[in-house]
C-alpha cells in the first residue's frame, strides 16, 4: 500500500479527487495493476468466493433483521412469518442459512490450501493469524445465528456452548450468569445474542480488510511455493486474469449454493429446530451444525470437563502458531513428499471427528474419537515441527516461470504464452 | 509494490483494458465482442433476478395485506353513535347518523365548502357516514361530537368538520377521506 500509484485518472474531476483521497489509485494497484503468480490453480479462487459469501451473508442478513424479532416469545413466530407471509421470505431465510454453510465449506478450502502450500510461512505470518481471527469470528457468529430462531436445537446449542465457561474454576459460574444474564439461557441471553449477531460480520469485514492488506504486502503465496522474482516473467496482471478466474469459480460455485437453496434447503439443517425451544426439556439427539462438528467431537472426547473445554479451544488456538509449528523451509508440498502424506491423514482426523461429532455416544465412538483427537493434535504439535528437521524434500523449481514452463513442456522464451 | 509495474505485450507496445473493443467492434464484430456482451446481458438479468426478491421483501407482506379490508358488523351502533374502528394500521369512524345531521349536511351549500363536495356524493347510505378518522392538515385524529357543525373537530390545530366529515373551519385542505367499502348486509360493511 504505497502513497505514490501510478494511476493517472482520465477526467479532470478524477484528478482532482485523486489528489484529495487516492481512492481510485489504491483499487486500481490492488486490484487491477496487481501482479499474480501465472501458476495458480483453482484453489486460490476461493477468497474471492469467500470475499462474495461475506456479503451475501450481510446483505441476506440485514433484510432478515427486518422482519426478526429478537424475543423469546416472538422469536419462532417472526421466523414463520418470514418463511410464510414476507415477499420472498422463504428465499432470503433459505439464502442465508445455506449461505452460512457455504460459507464454511469455502473457508475450510481455503485453510486447508493454506496448509497444504505452506501459505502461513514467511512472511505471511501474519496473514495467517488474521485468518485465524476471521475464522474464531465466523465461529461465533454462525453460533449466535443459530441460536435466533429459537427452535429446541437452538436453546439447546446456547445452553451447551454457554455452559462451557463453567468448566472454568472459581469464576465460570460467575461469567456463565453474566453471559445468559439470568440463571439459565433465556430471553436476555436471545436479545444480546441478536446484538452481537449483528455487529460480529461487521469486525469480520474489518479483519478481512486487514487479511487482503498483509496479502498485498507480501503478495500471493503459489502452487510452487516459490516467490515471485521477475514480475514480468512469473506474474501476470489481476485485471482481467484473476478477475475473470475468480467470477468463473464464483458462479460455479454459485450453482452449488443455488442447488442446495432451492432442492435442498433443509438438507443442513436439524428437524429438531422446526420445534419451538422448551427450556424443560432437551432433543434426544443433540448436534451443533455440521461445520462445528469435529470440536464438538473433540470436546465430547475427553472425559474430564475442564479438559474437554481447553482441548476443544486448543484445538483452534493451535492453529495460529502452525507458521512455528512448521520447521520446514520449503513451502509446498508438492515438494514434500513425507508432508503430503501425514496432510492427508490430518484431513482424514478433521473429516473422521467431524463424522463422530454427528453421531450418538457411545464407547465406538468415544475411542474412535480419540484416536482421530490424538491423530489431530500430533500433526501439529509433532509431525510439523519435526518433519522440517529430518524431510528429504524434492528440488524446487529456480522460478514460477520454469515451474509453469517445465509443466507445459516448452522452452523458456516468454513469447511462448499467449 | 503493484504501483509501478507496466504490463507489457510480447511487442512492447502497453495494452490498456477495453482497447480491442474500439473502433473494431463496428465494421468487425468478432467473438471475444459476443462473448462479452452475451456474459454482460445474462448477468444484468441475474443481477436483477437477485436485487428484485431483496428489494419486493420490503412490500407488504401476505400477512399485512390479508387485513387490507376488514369487515365490520355495524347492528350494535345505535343512532346518533360514531365508532371507531382500525383499517390499515388508522382509524375509521362510522356514524350512524341522525335526521337532523343528515339534513345539515345535505342542504350546506356547495360555495361554504373549502373543498366542495355533495353529501350525497359522501355517503352511499345517508344514514351511514364512513371516513377516515385522520385530520388532513397534519394526521391527528380529530375528536366526535365537537365543533359547531356537531361533527368532528381536531384538537391538534383546531380544523372542524361537518356531519358529512368536510372540512369547515381551521388549516385542513380537504375534507375526511372516505375510504372504498360496500354494504355485504343491512347490518354489515366491508371497508377496503
Amino acid at each position: 500500500m504505497s502513497g505514490n500509484s501510478s494511476y493517472v485518472p482520465k477526467s479532470a474531476f478524477g484528478r482532482w479527487f485523486e489528489a484529495r483521497l487516492p481512492i481510485m489509485g489504491l483499487a486500481h494497484s490492488s486490484f487491477v495493476a496487481y501482479p499474480v503468480p501465472r501458476n495458480l490453480n483453482y484453489l486460490w479462487t476461493f477468497g474471492a468466493i469467500l470475499a462474495f459469501m461475506l456479503v451475501a451473508q450481510i446483505v441476506t442478513g440485514v433484510v432478515l433483521a427486518m422482519h426478526y424479532a429478537p424475543s423469546a416469545t416472538l422469536a419462532f413466530a417472526s421466523v414463520e412469518r418470514i418463511m410464510r407471509d414476507v415477499n420472498y421470505g422463504w428465499l432470503i431465510r433459505y439464502l442465508h442459512t445455506n449461505g452460512a454453510s457455504l460459507l464454511f465449506f469455502a473457508v475450510y478450502v481455503h485453510i486447508f490450501r493454506g496448509l497444504y502450500y505452506g501459505s502461513y510461512k514467511a512472511p505471511r505470518e501474519v496473514l495467517w493469524i488474521l485468518g485465524v481471527i476471521i475464522y474464531l469470528l465466523m465461529m461465533a457468529t454462525a453460533f449466535m445465528g443459530y441460536v435466533l430462531p429459537w427452535g429446541s436445537m437452538s436453546f439447546a446449542g446456547a445452553t451447551v456452548i454457554t455452559n462451557l465457561f463453567t468448566a472454568v474454576p472459581l469464576v465460570g459460574g460467575g461469567v456463565a450468569h453474566w453471559l445468559w444474564g439470568g440463571y439459565a439461557v433465556g430471553d436476555p441471553t436471545l436479545n444480546r445474542f441478536f446484538s452481537l449477531h449483528f455487529l460480529l460480520p461487521f469486525m469480520i469485514v474489518g479483519v478481512v480488510l486487514l487479511h487482503i492488506w498483509a496479502l498485498h504486502v507480501a503478495g500471493q503465496n503459489n502452487p510452487d511455493g516459490v516467490e515471485i522474482k521477475n514480475v514480468e516473467r512469473d506474474a501476470m496482471a489481476f485485471t482481467p486474469y484473476a478477475t475473470i478466474k475468480d467470477l468463473f469459480a464464483l458462479s460455479l460455485f454459485l450453482i452449488l449454493y443455488a442447488w442446495l437453496v432451492f432442492y435442498i434447503p433443509n438438507y443442513l439443517l436439524d428437524a429438531d429446530n422446526s420445534t419451538v425451544a422448551n427450556p424443560l426439556s432437551t432433543p434426544a439427539h443433540i448436534v451443533p451444525e455440521w461445520y462445528l462438528l469435529p470440536f464438538y467431537a473433540i470436546l465430547r472426547a475427553i472425559p474430564d470437563k475442564l479438559g474437554g473445554v481447553v482441548a476443544l479451544f486448543a484445538a483452534i488456538v493451535l492453529l495460529a502458531f502452525v507458521p512455528w509449528l512448521d520447521t520446514s523451509p520449503v513451502k509446498s508440498a508438492k515438494y514434500r513428499p513425507l508432508f503430503r502424506i501425514f496432510f492427508w491423514a490430518f484431513v482424514v482426523c478433521c473429516v473422521g471427528l467431524g463424522w463422530l461429532g454427528s453421531q450418538e455416544v457411545s464407547d465406538a465412538t468415544t475411542w474412535a474419537a480419540r484416536a482421530f483427537a490424538l491423530g489431530y493434535f500430533a500433526f501439529l504439535v509433532v509431525v510439523l515441527p519435526l518433519l522440517g528437521l529430518i524431510e528429504k524434500t524434492k528440488p524446487m523449481p529456480a522460478s514460477i516461470a520454469d515451474a509453469v514452463l517445465a509443466k507445459k513442456g516448452g522452452s523458456s522464451a516468454p513469447s511462448a504464452a499467449s | 509494490m503493484a504501483a509501478r509495474i507496466h504490463w507489457r505485450r510480447p511487442g512492447g507496445r502497453r495494452e490498456r483494458w477495453g482497447e480491442h473493443l474500439s473502433g473494431a467492434a463496428v465494421e468487425n464484430p468478432n467473438r471475444r465482442d459476443f462473448l462479452f456482451i452475451a456474459t454482460g446481458a445474462v448477468g444484468a438479468v441475474g443481477v436483477g433476478a437477485v436485487a428484485w426478491p431483496l428489494i419486493d421483501q420490503m412490500n407488504p407482506d401476505a400477512s399485512t395485506l390479508a387485513l387490507a379490508s376488514i369487515e365490520v358488523d355495524i347492528g350494535a351502533i345505535a343512532e346518533g353513535q360514531i365508532v371507531t374502528v382500525k383499517w390499515r394500521g388508522g382509524p375509521v369512524f362510522i356514524r350512524h347518523r341522525t335526521k337532523k345531521e343528515i339534513d345539515d349536511a345535505v342542504n350546506t351549500p356547495l360555495s361554504d365548502l373549502k373543498d366542495p363536495q355533495t353529501d350525497q356524493a359522501r355517503a352511499k347510505k345517508p344514514e351511514w357516514l364512513i371516513v377516515v378518522g385522520i385530520c388532513t392538515h397534519l394526521g391527528c385524529v380529530p375528536l366526535g361530537h365537537e365543533g359547531p357543525y356537531d361533527g368532528w373537530k381536531c384538537p391538534c390545530h383546531g380544523s372542524v368538520y361537518d356531519t358529512s366529515g368536510r372540512i369547515r373551519q381551521g388549516p385542513a385542505p380537504l375534507n375526511l377521506a372516505v375510504p372504498e367499502y360496500a354494504f355485504l348486509s343491512d347490518a354489515k360493511v366491508k371497508i377496503g
